[in-house]
């Protein structure tokens, strides 16, 4: 079983490299997103500077939206999940482990471009390393959520921009703990009630996303 | 007594009431419609099935 | 007894003679409850504007009511699967929507002379905004998936999971200091709210409630009509073909 789920990890983090460019496009919207932020504000480093994190976080999510359509729907539409569903896995480990191939692919590779982006923007280097932190934290649970939004539009017609209304709702509160925790590090207030809260979001989305996932894609299998 | 003078504050008051009126209203409007066209369109397939 | 009502034909045959009566009600106590809205005193502190409560805090419990309604009958749909609480549920979104989006604009015009602002980013409003949201995001994903008990499924999961938000709405008051006052009604030590505003709110409540009963009845009936019709004209048309 251990193996089943390793070799499909392996297939869909594979996938997503070299088929559509999931990745390359999601990181190219997110430095496209970030260089239009001080163009858009002005580039007046204390504005900048101040609300670098909201920003940054907000660009985090909107990219992590951005190949959830295709997460289940190419396999959906090759009936790969028919198949699957023969196999020992249940429905919630393949959802868990698509999710973990989605974060790992592209959620991870946008978190290692976030403090960056924060430092572009503003931010002094020494948040490299809490940002980097938070921003894997973050993007776990968007991957998790963004699952059960691409699942449960399965079949419908306007997927993209339906699985956005469905899923961003639930991105509110990693993207409110995010930008908190960058902020408080920066004006020097205790951090550990955001870092703590931003935690046990993504658990919590570990925990009870792929059953959601898994149930949403057991109705639209059948 | 029915005190209908909101003073200072009457465009807050009468506003949230007025509101609430074309919300609801419209929304029972629309449902009302709804329902009938429904019915009706019902009827005209039940009506349609019964004599070919 | 849910299972025995779930037979869309009986629930008809009981509801459809109880809904004027419903009709009457909610617009009997909508007059009554007006009448005591402004014939109940102004507020030593707040004045006039306590009367933009009678509207917001019905409003507010309603969305939050009926998101519950949707969750509980999601529920019995996912589990029983029961067609007819997938129709309840959806029949029920739309006005939810309009409770919760009628709280938020009472709140901000209740707002604005109160606190200076019409809108002001707490717990309380950001979570409702977000209910508002979840509502929005129901009523668009039944619309998108065409098989109904796929759509009744997947929205069904939708529902419940936007339970989560209940929870945070109702203490978002309790867990971070703001500006909205805590629960004056509902409380361990009974109601802190004097009694000559307590009366018009309760009675206002009362008929936000039964205005929504009546709706709710009427809404159900279209939806389960529009399936009848549906069936119907699919049993036509592959009986034309046959022939």
């Amino acid at each position: 079983m251990l193996k089943a789920s390793l070799a499909l990890l392996k297939r869909d983090i594979g996938l997503s490299w070299s088929r559509g460019g999931g990745p390359i496009l999601a990181v190219g919207f997110y430095l496209t997103l970030m260089a239009m932020i001080p163009l858009s504000l002005g580039p007046e480093t204390q504005v900048l500077a101040r609300v670098a994190p909201g920003l940054t976080w907000l660009s985090l999510a909107l990219a992590s939206l951005l190949s959830l359509e295709r997460l289940f729907e190419r396999d959906y539409e090759d009936g790969l999940f028919d198949i699957l569903r023969g196999g020992k896995l249940p429905l919630e480990a393949i959802a868990l482990i698509k999710c973990l191939a989605q974060w790992i692919g592209t959620g991870l590779i946008l978190a290692l471009l976030t403090p960056m982006v924060m430092i572009i923007l503003g931010a002094p280097v020494e948040a490299a390393g809490l940002s980097l932190v938070a921003a894997v934290l973050g993007s776990l649970s968007f991957a998790l959520i963004g699952g059960v939004g691409a699942s449960l539009s399965l079949g419908s017609r306007k997927g993209g921009v339906l699985i956005a209304l469905l899923v961003l709702p639930f991105y509110v509160p990693p993207v409110i703990f995010g930008a908190g925790l960058m902020q408080a590090y920066l004006t020097g207030a205790p951090i550990t009630q955001a870092l703590g809260l931003l935690g046990a979001y993504s658990l919590f989305a570990l925990a009870l996303c792929p059953i959601a996932t898994g149930a949403a894609l057991r109705s639209a299998l059948n | 007594m029915i005190d209908l003078d909101m003073g200072k504050y009457v465009f807050y008051v009468w506003g949230s009431y007025g509101a609430t009126a074309v919300a609801l209203i419209s929304l029972t409007i629309a449902s009302v419609i709804a329902h009938r066209t429904q019915k009706r369109k019902l009827q005209a397939l039940l009506d349609e099935s019964r004599q070919p | 007894m849910i299972s025995w009502l779930a037979n869309p034909e009986r629930f008809s045959r009981i509801f459809t003679p109880i809904r004027p009566y419903v009709g009457v009600a909610a617009a009997l106590m909508f007059m009554w409850g007006l009448y005591l809205c402004f014939a109940s005193p102004e507020d030593y502190q707040q004045g006039d504007t306590v009367r933009i409560m009678y509207m917001h805090v019905p409003a507010a419990w309603m969305a939050m009511a009926v998101y519950l309604i949707m969750g509980i009958a999601s529920f019995f749909g996912l589990i029983w699967r029961h067609s007819l609480a997938d129709v309840a549920a959806k029949a029920a979104a739309p006005i939810g929507a309009a409770f919760t989006a009628l709280s938020l604009l009472t709140g901000s015009l209740w707002g604005r002379p109160m606190w200076g602002t019409w809108w002001e980013w707490d717990g309380r409003m950001t979570s409702v905004l977000v209910l508002f949201l979840f509502y929005i995001g129901y009523m668009a994903l039944h619309a998108a998936i065409e098989d109904e008990t796929r759509a009744a499924k997947s929205t069904a999961i939708l529902a419940m999971i936007g339970l989560v938000n209940l929870p945070v709405i109702k203490f978002s008051v309790d867990w971070w200091n703001t500006l909205h006052q805590g629960a004056s009604v509902v409380r361990a030590d009974g109601p802190s709210i004097a009694p000559d505003m307590l009366w018009p709110l309760l009675v206002m409540a009362l008929a936000f409630k039964l205005l929504f009963v009546w709706l709710w009845l009427l809404r159900i009936d279209t939806e389960l009509m529009a399936r009848r019709y549906r069936a119907l004209r699919a049993r036509l048309s592959f009986a034309e073909e046959g022939n």
